[in-house]
């Protein structure tokens, strides 16, 4: 078995192809993935993202899984590779987590619209919820690249559900941990710790990867420092390619119009103060009376 | 790319209600964005024809979320007619598919048989009306505001956003009329709107389900209610297909090419369908698996064409009926 394309139409930006497992381990609560991309490892950014397909064109599972891209090598040994974590949450990213070394899996990506990147070196905090923290130590690398202090914050509810702790300490200037139980790090939330670290770092930007609510929170934190937040949101997909319209959440443009967009073509990244986030409840997201076409209370 | 197949002697064309197709292939409404996203794995102005979201007059938001459940071998939506409004989708969305040479299947939706005629007007009046190979007339989405008006459930509502869309529609341009398998006798609604004046059918749209999220013990859908796709649909889209293109066949109502649409993932699908009595196809939910999918059918469903000895599309449409013997 090796890598098979399906699809890369040229300027598409965009490959679909039958990638080969090239590895597969544990990394505390999660797998880690190593699949050979060919045409896909070569265009990705940190913070554009990939859809698996669960099995085979018989599966009964149709829906795309979409993971962040943890990193890629355009040029390994075995070809363009790219790596990505999963956490089993249920059938379908289970069977993913039991992928052998050989199989077959199709992938479509990169997809999304990365991080942007400051034109200034200032100082930037990467904060990560669980396996959220995926796409940020390849991020790091690139803000250092361009002359950008990086602090790393990791959170989870546990110590085997942290992603990347010993990563970090690599590519960045500072790495803190907090733990919801306490089990590693500061015992609290994430946003526990971002208020005194911004005031210490003089941050300008907060890179954030995670929980929704966590998310919120740091965009909150970051609206109070005047400073900005960019967020790769979790959205439920089904097709990952901007072709379902179920990924869809309430953003607001520069202009202040709010418009339900799709977070797999418009995003994962949103700027934080861009989003509605009261629009978001218990599991549930409603559409703000204001959003451009939202539905007439006199119906 | 993927390996070329071998030419095949197949005539793969379809006479769709006097429009001429290449293929029988389309995507299926709401399934494919559109066009854009699509179009960056497959060249969509190779399609048949390619089927937008359903258009209305104005901008819609759509539903909040969740509007999306995996339920076995399909999915519930319940997106709820999201889209830019008939001038934007005009000026962005149909001007796009004009300049890339797309034979357009316009969705048409509306609240009331007048806001289907209005949007109707907008697209054959449009500068991009040369790129539309038909109008599909979407009496039949579950996801509508006033879940009691699915028009496409009432024989008398459906006639009358007929009877209004057809007054609209210039001679020479097909109208489709989208049914509902959700309703006592298909037969009878396939009636109805065939004596409204439309000229084919596309048969299935989605079939109402809800799915419970056990662990808030609630409707998974901010709706509850979604529209049933997939292949976990696809017998009933077959069902329904056979039972109009047998009362074609026998004479009981006006014969009309049929589209058949449900659960298509593979040309074997796509075959059960032409079988039952279908002229084209539409792969909908496939796509989200594989959006290579619309035309990926179709190269399955020629090469098995041409397995079974046939050298028309045509000559295997509705042969089931002429095979079964009750």
């Amino acid at each position: 078995m090796s890598a098979r394309t399906i699809a890369a139409r040229e300027g598409a930006g965009v490959v679909q192809v039958d990638a080969e497992v090239l590895g597969n381990s544990a990394v505390g609560a999660y797998r880690h993935l190593t699949l050979v991309t060919p045409g896909l490892a070569e265009i990705a950014r940190p913070g554009q993202f990939v859809a698996l397909a669960v099995g085979d064109g018989t599966s009964s599972m149709l829906l795309r899984r979409s993971f962040s891209i943890h990193r890629v090598s355009p040029a390994g040994t075995y070809g363009a590779t790219t790596e990505i974590v999963v956490a089993a949450a249920g059938p379908g990213t289970e069977e993913l987590t039991r992928l052998e070394a050989g199989a077959s899996v199709s992938v479509i990506g990169p997809l999304g619209k990365g991080f942007p990147l400051p034109s200034q070196p200032v100082p930037c905090i990467l904060v990560g919820g669980g396996y959220g923290s995926a796409p940020l130590f390849w991020l790091a690398e690139q803000l250092r690249e361009r002359g950008c202090p990086v602090e790393i914050v990791l959170g989870a509810a546990t110590a085997d559900r942290l992603f990347g702790v010993v990563e970090a300490r690599r590519v960045a200037d500072g790495v803190t941990v907090t733990t919801d139980d306490g089990s590693a790090g500061t015992r609290g939330w994430v946003s526990d710790v971002l208020p005194d670290l911004i005031a210490r770092t003089g941050a300008g930007v907060l890179y954030g990867c995670g929980p929704m609510g966590m998310l919120r929170s740091m965009s909150a934190i970051a609206s109070d420092h005047g400073i900005v937040a960019q967020v790769a949101v979790e959205e439920a997909m089904a097709c990952g390619v901007g072709i379902c319209m179920t990924c869809v959440m309430p953003v607001a443009d520069q202009h202040g119009t709010t418009k339900m967009v799709r977070s797999c073509l418009e995003g994962p990244v949103f700027r934080g103060d861009r989003v509605r986030w009261e629009a978001f409840d218990d599991g549930l997201c409603r559409v703000p009376a204001d959003a451009v076409g939202a539905p007439k209370e006199a119906r | 790319m993927t390996a070329a197949t071998p030419p095949s002697s197949v005539d793969m064309s379809v006479d769709l209600a006097g429009v001429r197709l290449p293929n029988p292939m389309m995507t299926a409404s709401g399934c494919a964005a559109n066009g854009r996203e699509m179009h960056r794995f497959i060249d969509v102005a190779q399609l048949g024809a390619f089927v937008t979201k359903s258009v209305k007059a104005q901008p819609v938001s759509g539903r909040g979320t969740p509007r999306m459940a995996e339920t076995p071998s399909g999915m519930l939506n319940s997106i709820g007619l999201q889209g830019p409004g008939v001038q934007a989708f005009v000026e962005e969305d149909l001007a796009w598919l004009h300049s890339i040479g797309a034979r357009v299947v316009v969705s048409i939706a509306g609240s009331t048989a007048s806001e289907f005629a209005g949007v109707a007007r907008a697209v054959v009046r449009s500068r991009y009306a040369s790129a539309v190979a038909a109008i599909e007339v979407n009496i039949s989405c579950p996801n509508v505001a006033n879940r009691g008006l699915v028009f496409a459930c009432d024989p008398a509502s459906s006639h009358k956003v007929m009877t209004l869309v057809r007054e609209e529609v210039p001679r020479g341009l097909p109208m489709l009329a989208k049914l509902s398998p959700d309703v006592t006798d298909i037969v009878e609604i396939a009636d109805t709107v065939l004596k409204a004046g439309a000229h084919g059918l596309t048969m299935i749209n989605t079939t109402l389900g809800v799915a419970i999220d056990v662990d808030r013990l609630r409707p998974h859908l901010i709706a509850a209610t979604g529209g049933l796709s997939g292949p976990a649909i696809r017998p009933i889209a077959v069902r329904a297909v056979w039972q109009v293109a047998g009362a074609m066949r026998a004479g009981r109502i006006r014969t009309a090419p049929i589209v058949g649409a449900g659960g298509v993932r593979t040309g074997r699908d796509a075959l059960e369908l032409v079988a039952a009595g279908a002229s084209a196809i539409q792969v909908g939910t496939a796509a989200f698996n594989d959006p290579t999918a619309p035309e990926r059918v179709g190269r399955e469903l020629e090469a098995l064409i041409a397995e079974r000895g046939f050298t028309r599309l045509s000559e295997v449409t509705g042969i089931a009926h002429e095979r079964f013997t009750p």
